[in-house]
């Protein structure tokens, strides 16, 4: 699909879709959202992409290969058990640490936010490497 | 020894990256870590008190299961410890010089370390559900060394097989664990020994030893789950030395003697496992003897000493049981020393059978010295330690349980003749005698693989000549450990004229006459043989693989048939009829609060809800009659996103935004699947309409239905104040819904994404695979 007006609109549409995608994944432990959402968020960003100006396109623009995402991701997850175990703690049992960071105020961070990232990849990785394999057959 | 456990898996997942730095240096290098850990096991070793408990350590790891990774070191635990760690050294470095040139040598070396650090992991723990996970994990990681020619049909089928005849007894001991695990209270085993009268006395007693059994001896290759173990032997030769001979192998041996403190010395015990090791050591070194490749012959063999272990600890007299470790550490180091010699040959000769080998000793002297003490130590010829562990077991036989010590003692006789025997074949025939004509020209290995064999040859000959050194020390120890009492081990060279030595000699004579006499008896009955090959336990096996494959195929053909409304069909049928029946038998209390609930619906809604209503019921009525796939998929569209609406209206703004992006993405699937599709065409005709009519029907009602009495009825007290509670004070979230998934369920979440990558992959293949058979189509069309 040539375009012009979705060429033009996606070049500014996708990049916010994808800090979206991040903002939901990082608010949601407060607010709605979380990696699931904020993976299938990120998801269509790169298949609207995809859209516009060809997968191949896309695929240069995600930079890794979808399934090394969804690989990562589960790595991620599955690694966000290990630290408590370092505590002498059952695995997975979340870990935070909180602190103040000048200019943002008191910000807590925790194993189970890498978990979430984990589902934000795997959710990426999955949708991209069904959506784009589809989209390339044609 | 959480860290000596794990360091295994971390260095195994840089291993492949570590080899690419270093080459030829990686055996050596990756080989410090069994060396350090083999030191730290032996020091440990050292400081064992018999009236000082061993040292504990315990780390919860899913608390709720009771499963927790608590690491024992007692004398048993460090004697397999040590074996590991030792024998994993030499195998480590051996194999950097007989896969020498292999291009994927750094993943070999990644699955040995695995295979190590989850055998350390079941010999360590004391936990039965962590000893079943490490257990598992030896079998995956056999399964990877076993197929590691991965070109070659062989192993391929060599490594299913191990798999699935080690895993199937895998469930079965997990099954058994359970039940004990119910029975005595704890999985911890030292905890399950305090109670072990009460878990004797249990009616479950013997469904749960007989599931433990399964498992420990598919893993130990008793008869008649002993087929995988000569098939192993198409793995490349270091893993046979080191899983399939010396240590994996015994893992089953191992819970033998660790649970014999729980589950040991009860008639049932002795009556299954005594006669099954009886049978396959006799059976074993039987067809050992008239092998002649020399792997196959070294597997049958490997059978035999495990049933001649298995047999020792069925008998469970304390003579017997000391008998038993002794004797195992006297395998572990001939073993592996005749199979890296083994090895050895094949990579200098091009050579595995043992009638065209010979005079190789001028070839290769430092291998034919440590093979020749090895072999010596396997016949059970006095100053090596083989010896000594047969004069034990002798002893232990003569003294068997009443009635049974003629046979047992006859038996252990005979099976040793033949171990003479098979130790001629390995370690006299190929290195003295006329030279002959080899494919490759033989020469000396390299210093990293004759290492293994010298040493271990070396280290029979030292124990063997001052059996004290480690008969008071550790293998005591050990004994005491599977016994659950102290006892004292007394290994000596000489015990004086006895009818034990007598009956050595007996053996030696014997052995070297079936050793003469041994290539016109096996021609003699070779049709006898190949007649019980036709009929054997590989035939079961082949069977019962094929069966299964006829089975799954037939149920592939009617469940997954391909049709998708099929499969929908199956799963709504099913929750219809369920659910359905279950709330026929309540009708009538159901059917006044269905109308109650639904007339305070109509008293309460609000227009915009009503309206949302209607769209939706448009909506559905327009996807069911369009004319066009493009038209059906925006009418499915407004269905998606009228249903976020709901969520939206009713308070569940994470669902609503997961159920958009989801709608917008599937709308673009559904294009895109579109595009390969043949033209729209009605294939419906009114029966077949009706029908879908009225399934989809009565799944809305039965659904309806459902959702009125479960918001009505509250069975248990609601576990969402729980959470509303928790999740800030625990989990430092205010989205409950999103700390419920990655924090307090985890776990489920975890198996979600797992299997949601699973079907990405799955869809991945599927689609790559049409693509692929549409190039090689177009070749063949345009060739």
């Amino acid at each position: 699909m040539s375009s012009l007006i979705l060429r033009t609109a996606t070049r500014y549409i996708q990049p916010i879709l994808v800090l979206f995608s991040v903002f939901l994944l990082l608010a949601g432990h407060n607010e709605p959202g979380g990696g699931f959402a904020g993976g299938l968020v990120a998801a269509a960003a790169y298949t609207l992409y995809a859209i516009a100006y060809g997968v191949e396109e896309a695929r240069r623009l995600l930079y890794v290969s979808p399934q090394g995402l969804a690989g990562a991701g589960l790595l991620a997850a599955a690694g966000s058990g290990i630290p408590s175990l370092l505590y002498g703690k059952p695995f997975m049992t979340g870990l935070w640490h909180e602190g103040d960071v000048p200019g943002f105020g008191e910000i807590a961070v925790g194993t189970p936010l890498l978990f979430d990232v984990g589902v934000y990849l795997a959710v990426i990785g999955v949708t991209l490497s069904i959506v784009l394999n589809l989209a390339e057959e044609e | 020894m959480l860290i000596a456990v794990l360091s295994g898996f971390a260095l195994a997942l840089i291993a492949p990256s570590l080899h690419r730095l270093t080459h030829k240096r990686t055996g050596f290098l990756v080989g410090l870590l069994p060396l350090g850990l083999c030191v730290y096991f032996v020091r440990l070793a050292s400081g064992l008190d018999a009236d000082v408990a061993p040292v504990r350590e315990t780390l919860a790891w899913v608390p709720s299961l009771g499963l927790s990774l608590s690491f024992t070191a007692d004398g048993l635990s460090l004697l397999f410890a040590a074996l590991i760690s030792g024998i994993g050294f030499l195998v480590a470095i051996y194999s950097g010089g007989y896969l020498d040139n292999h291009p994927q040598l750094g993943r070999w070396y990644a699955y040995l370390l695995m295979f190590m650090a989850s055998m350390l992991g079941v010999v360590l723990s004391s936990n039965l559900l962590a000893i079943f996970v490490f257990w598992e994990l030896t079998s995956i990681s056999s399964y990877l060394l076993i197929g590691f020619f991965h070109e070659e049909e062989d192993s391929r089928k060599a490594a299913l097989q191990a798999l699935l005849v080690t895993g199937l007894g895998g469930v079965a001991m997990l099954a058994g664990f359970v039940l004990l695990g119910r029975v005595g209270g704890s999985f911890e085993v030292h905890e399950l020994a305090a109670g072990a009268g009460l878990i004797r006395g249990d009616p479950l007693y013997l469904p749960m030893l007989l599931l433990i059994l399964a498992g420990a001896f598919t893993k130990s290759a008793q008869f008649p789950f002993h087929v995988w173990l000569p098939s192993a032997m198409a793995a490349p030769t270091p893993a046979s030395a080191y899983l399939h001979s010396s240590t994996m192998v015994k893992a089953g041996i191992f819970l033998l003697a660790r649970l014999f403190p729980v589950l040991g010395g009860t008639p049932a015990w002795t009556a299954v496992v005594m006669p099954v090791g009886a049978i396959t050591m006799v059976f074993g070194a039987y067809v050992a003897m008239r092998q002649n490749i020399l792997k196959k012959l070294l597997a049958y063999s490997t059978v035999s000493a495990l049933g001649a272990m298995t047999m020792l600890l069925g008998m469970g007299t304390d003579g017997a049981v000391k008998a038993a470790v002794a004797f195992l550490f006297a395998h572990a180091l001939y073993k592996a020393a005749l199979f890296l010699a083994a090895g050895i040959i094949d990579h200098e000769t091009g050579e595995r059978d043992v009638r065209r080998l010979g005079g190789l000793a001028r070839a290769l002297p430092i291998t034919a010295a440590g093979a020749a003490a090895a072999g010596l130590s396997m016949a059970g010829i006095p100053l090596l330690f083989g010896f000594v562990a047969k004069e034990i077991f002798y002893e232990a036989a003569l003294h068997g349980p009443d009635g049974w010590a003629a046979a047992l003692t006859t038996a252990a006789v005979v099976s040793s003749m033949f171990f003479v025997a098979a130790a001629a074949c390995v370690a006299y025939r190929p290195f003295f005698g006329a030279a002959t004509e080899t494919p490759k020209r033989p020469h000396e290995a390299p210093a990293s693989m004759w290492l293994g064999p010298a040493l271990l040859g070396a280290g029979s000959l030292a124990f063997g000549v001052f059996p004290g050194w480690i008969g008071e020390g550790l293998l005591n120890h050990s004994a005491s450990a599977a016994l659950g009492k102290s006892v004292d081990l007394h290994l000596r060279l000489w015990h004086g004229f006895t009818p034990v030595l007598g009956l050595s000699a007996v053996t030696l004579l014997g052995g070297v006459a079936a050793y003469a006499v041994r290539p016109r008896f096996t021609a003699a009955l070779a049709t006898v043989h190949r007649g019980c090959d036709a009929i054997g336990p590989q035939r079961w096996y082949d069977g019962a693989l094929n069966g299964m494959l006829v089975v799954a195929k037939l149920q592939t053909k009617v469940l997954q048939n391909g049709y998708l409304r099929h499969y929908l069909a199956v799963i709504l049928i099913t929750l219809v009829g369920l659910s359905g029946s279950v709330l026929l038998t309540h009708v009538k209390e159901i059917r006044k609060h269905v109308i109650d609930s639904l007339v305070i619906a109509w008293e309460t809604v609000e227009f915009y809800e009503l309206g949302l209503a209607v769209i939706l019921i448009i909506a559905i009525a327009a996807a069911v009659h369009s004319r066009t796939r493009l038209a059906a998929i925006a009418a499915l569209g407004v269905v998606g996103y009228g249903v976020a609406l709901v969520f939206v209206l009713f308070g569940a703004p994470d669902l609503a935004m997961t159920q958009i992006v989801i709608e917008t993405l599937t709308v673009i699937l559904f294009v895109l699947v579109f595009y390969h599709l043949p033209p729209f065409a009605i294939y419906a005709n009114r029966i077949s309409r009706a029908r879908d009519l009225l399934l989809a029907t009565s799944v809305g009602v039965v659904m309806g239905v459902l959702t009125l009495v479960a918001t009505a009825t509250q069975a248990y007290p609601t576990i969402s104040s729980y959470y509303g509670e928790m999740s800030y004070d625990l989990a430092h979230g205010r989205n409950v819904v999103n700390v419920i998934l990655v924090d307090f369920r985890a776990l489920d979440t975890m198996g979600e994404i797992t299997v949601l990558t699973v079907a990405g992959v799955g869809a991945f293949a599927l689609l790559k695979l049409r693509l692929g058979a549409r190039s090689r189509g177009d070749e063949e069309g345009s060739s």
